[in-house]
C-alpha cells in the first residue's frame, strides 16, 4: 500500500487481502505456527462476528480476511498511565486465540513489553513509523499532560510531541483505557497536570475509544479483527466507543436487574440481601449510567464481572468516573452535602424572614402613627 | 460539556443552588406570612379558633357536593395526580436514597412496576387537567401565564423521570441529568409561584377554620 491510498473516508483501506492461499507472514501462518487449530480459529471468528452483531454469513469473510491479513505494525505509546491496561491485555491465564492474535500483530514499540531499551527502543519506534508510514495502528494508553511538558516524558520527548509525531503517519488510533479516551484518573479533579485525552489533541485521524479501567481484552481484539477484516473502524457511539461493545449499559444486561425492578437491594456488603445476590444500587453501583460489555463478555476468560463478585460497578468506562461523588454513593444521591446546604439556607432565611417581617410591621406601625383621621369637621370644610 | 459533566453538575452544584433558592424562598415567604399579624378581634369569641382550625385542615380534604359538581374533573384528576406523584416521589428506591442522604432516615420502597404505573397515572391526570383548563371556557378565561408555567414545570420531572426509568431515546446519563435538572428548575421557581400551596395550603385551611371557629359557626 502506498501512503496516499491509506485513507478512505477517514479509515484505512483494506489491508492486503489476496484471496486463496494464505500469504506468507500472515496472521493465519502465525496462528498455525503457534498450534491454533482451524476449529478454534473459526470459533474465534464466529464469536467475534456475534459480539460485533454481524450476520453469521460474515464469519467466512472474517476468517479469510484474518488469515490473509499481514501482521499490521502497531506502535503502542504509554503516557500518564498505570500500565493496568497493558496488564489487562497480557495477563490472560491461558493462551487464547485472542491473545495469540494479539501476539501476532507486529508490536514494534511498547516500552513496557519490548526488550530494547534507551536509544534502541526509540530507534525501533522511528523505524516502524518510517517503514509503515500511513499504515500503522497507533495504540495509546494514558493521558497527555498539557500544563507542563515535563510532567511526563519518554526519552526526553514530551507526551504531546510524541503523540503528535506518531499520529501523523498512523492509519488509525486506538485510545485504550479511560485515561487515553477521556483523561481518566490524571484528569480527575483538580487535574494537577492538565491531563487531556487523545481526542482532545488529535483531530484529523480516525480514533477508536476503548475505555475502561482497564478495558476488556476481547474488546481490543474485536476492534482489531474488525479493522483487519473490513479495513475500517467499527461503528462508534457519540463518545467514540465501538457500539458493538459499548452499546448497552451494565444495568440493562445485569443478571441482578430483576432485583432492582422488584426493589430488592443489598443494604450493606454483608447483609442478607448481599448474600442472596440482590441489586447493588444502594451500595453505589454505577451500572445504570455505564456502557460497557462486562456483563456479557465478562472478565478472566469469561469467569465473572465485578457485580458477580458482589461489588458495585464503578463506572470506569465513562468519562470522569473518578469524580462521580464516590464509588459507594448511590447514583441518586447528591454528590455534595445537601443537608448542610439546606440547614444553612434555612437558618439564613429564617433570620431574613424575621427581619423582613419586623420591617413590614414597623412600616405598618409608622403609617398608622402618621395617619390622620378624617373628622366630620374636615369633611364640612 | 459532556453528558456526564452535566450529570455531575446536576448532582452537585446545580442541586446546591436549587436547594438554597428553594429553602430560603420558602422559609422567607412563610415567615413573612406568619409575621403579617392580625388585628385584635374585639368581638367576643363564640368558639375555639384552634379546634375549628385543626378540624378544617382535614375536612376541607373532602370537597362539598356543589363544588364537586362544578369542578369534578379538576378535583378527581387533581387527586389522582397528587396521589400518583406522592407514591412515585416518596416510594421509588432511588428517591428514598436521596432523602436518606438528605435527612438521614429511610423507609421501605415499592417495586419498580408500581412506581411506573403511578407515574403514568399521574402523567395522564396532569394532561387531563390541562385539557380541562384549555377547553373549559371559564377555566380558560382565568388561566394566566403562571398557571401554564407551573403546570409545565410539574410535568417535566414526571415525564423526564418516566423516560429515565424506561431509558428511552437517549443515553442513561443524559436522561438522568435531564430529570435532575427538571427537578432543580421546579425547585427554583417553587417559592415564587402558586406551587407554594404545598406549604400554604394547610395554613390557609387552618385560618379559614379559625375564623369560623371564633364566630362559632361551622366552617
Amino acid at each position: 500500500m502506498t501512503k496516499d491510498k491509506n485513507l478512505k473516508n477517514g479509515a484505512p483501506e483494506q489491508v492486503n487481502l489476496e484471496k486463496g492461499t494464505p500469504v506468507k507472514g500472515t496472521l493465519g501462518e502465525a496462528l498455525r505456527s503457534q498450534g491454533v487449530s482451524r476449529r478454534s480459529f473459526m470459533k474465534f471468528c464466529a464469536t467475534t462476528a456475534s459480539m460485533m452483531a454481524l450476520p453469521p454469513a460474515m464469519i467466512p469473510t472474517i476468517a479469510r480476511a484474518l488469515e490473509n491479513a499481514r501482521r499490521p505494525s502497531v506502535i503502542w505509546l504509554s503516557f500518564q498511565e498505570c500500565t493496568g491496561c497493558t496488564e489487562s491485555l497480557t495477563r490472560a491465564h491461558t493462551s487464547t486465540v485472542e491473545s495469540l492474535i494479539f501476539d501476532s500483530i507486529s508490536l514494534d514499540y511498547h516500552h513496557t513489553l519490548q526488550a530494547a531499551a534507551g536509544h534502541g527502543a526509540e530507534e525501533a519506534r522511528e523505524v516502524a513509523m518510517e517503514e509503515n508510514y500511513g499504515n500503522y495502528l497507533l495504540v495509546v494508553d494514558g493521558s497527555i499532560p498539557l500544563d507542563n511538558p515535563g510532567y511526563s516524558t519518554i526519552a526526553g520527548i514530551s507526551n504531546l510531541d510524541m503523540l503528535n509525531e506518531a499520529a501523523k503517519g498512523a492509519a488509525a488510533i486506538i485510545a485504550v483505557g479511560t485515561c487515553a479516551t477521556y483523561g481518566g484518573i490524571p484528569h480527575a479533579n483538580p487535574n494537577p497536570t492538565g491531563a487531556v485525552s487523545v481526542k482532545d489533541i488529535i483531530k484529523d485521524k480516525p480514533i477508536i475509544n476503548v475505555p475502561g479501567c482497564p478495558p476488556i481484552p476481547v474488546v481490543i481484539t474485536g476492534v482489531l479483527a474488525h479493522f483487519l477484516t473490513f479495513g475500517s473502524l467499527p461503528e462508534l457511539d457519540h463518545i467514540g466507543r465501538p457500539k458493538a461493545f459499548y452499546g448497552q449499559s451494565i444495568h440493562d444486561r445485569c443478571y441482578r436487574r430483576p432485583f432492582y425492578d422488584k426493589g430488592q437491594f443489598a443494604e450493606t456488603f454483608d447483609d442478607e440481601g448481599a448474600k442472596k445476590g440482590w441489586c447493588l444500587f444502594k451500595l453505589g453501583c454505577k451500572g445504570p449510567t455505564t456502557y460497557n460489555a462486562c456483563a456479557t463478555t465478562k472478565w478472566n476468560n469469561g469467569t465473572s464481572f465485578p457485580i458477580e463478585s458482589g461489588h458495585p460497578c464503578i463506572g470506569c468506562s465513562e468519562p470522569d468516573f473518578w469524580d462521580g461523588g464516590g464509588f459507594y454513593k448511590a447514583l441518586s444521591m447528591p454528590t455534595v452535602d445537601l443537608s448542610q446546604t439546606a440547614a444553612y439556607a434555612a437558618a439564613g432565611a429564617a433570620a431574613a424572614g424575621v427581619a423582613i417581617g419586623l420591617m413590614n410591621r414597623s412600616k405598618k406601625n409608622t403609617s398608622n402613627k402618621i395617619h390622620v383621621k378624617t373628622t366630620l369637621e374636615d369633611l364640612k370644610k | 460539556m459532556s453528558e456526564i459533566e452535566i450529570l455531575s453538575w446536576a448532582r452537585g452544584p446545580g442541586l446546591q443552588i436549587a436547594t438554597v433558592i428553594f429553602v430560603a424562598g420558602v422559609v422567607i415567604r412563610i415567615f413573612e406570612i406568619l409575621l403579617l399579624g392580625r388585628k385584635a378581634n374585639l368581638a367576643e369569641a363564640k368558639g375555639s379558633e384552634m379546634s375549628s382550625g385543626l378540624k378544617t385542615m382535614i375536612t376541607r380534604t373532602v370537597p362539598d357536593k356543589t363544588t364537586f359538581k362544578r369542578s369534578s374533573v379538576t378535583i378527581v384528576a387533581g387527586y389522582v395526580f397528587h396521589i400518583g406523584m406522592f407514591i412515585s416521589f416518596f416510594f421509588f428506591a432511588p428517591h428514598i436514597l436521596f432523602f436518606k442522604d438528605l435527612i438521614g432516615i429511610s423507609w421501605p420502597s415499592l417495586p419498580g412496576a408500581v412506581i411506573d404505573a403511578c407515574a403514568v397515572i399521574s402523567i395522564i391526570a396532569l394532561l387531563a387537567v390541562l385539557v380541562n383548563r384549555l377547553t373549559n371556557k371559564v377555566m380558560r378565561f382565568l388561566t394566566n401565564f403562571e398557571d401554564l408555567l407551573t403546570w409545565f414545570l410539574t410535568f417535566l420531572p414526571l415525564i423526564t423521570g418516566y423516560f429515565a426509568f424506561h431509558r428511552i431515546g437517549f443515553t442513561a446519563p443524559s436522561l438522568l441529568a435531564a430529570h435532575l435538572l427538571s427537578v432543580e428548575l421546579l425547585l427554583v421557581v417553587f417559592p415564587f409561584t402558586k406551587l407554594m400551596h404545598t406549604f400554604t395550603l394547610f395554613l390557609a385551611r387552618w385560618y379559614n377554620g379559625a375564623i369560623s371557629g371564633y364566630r362559632g359557626v361551622e366552617s
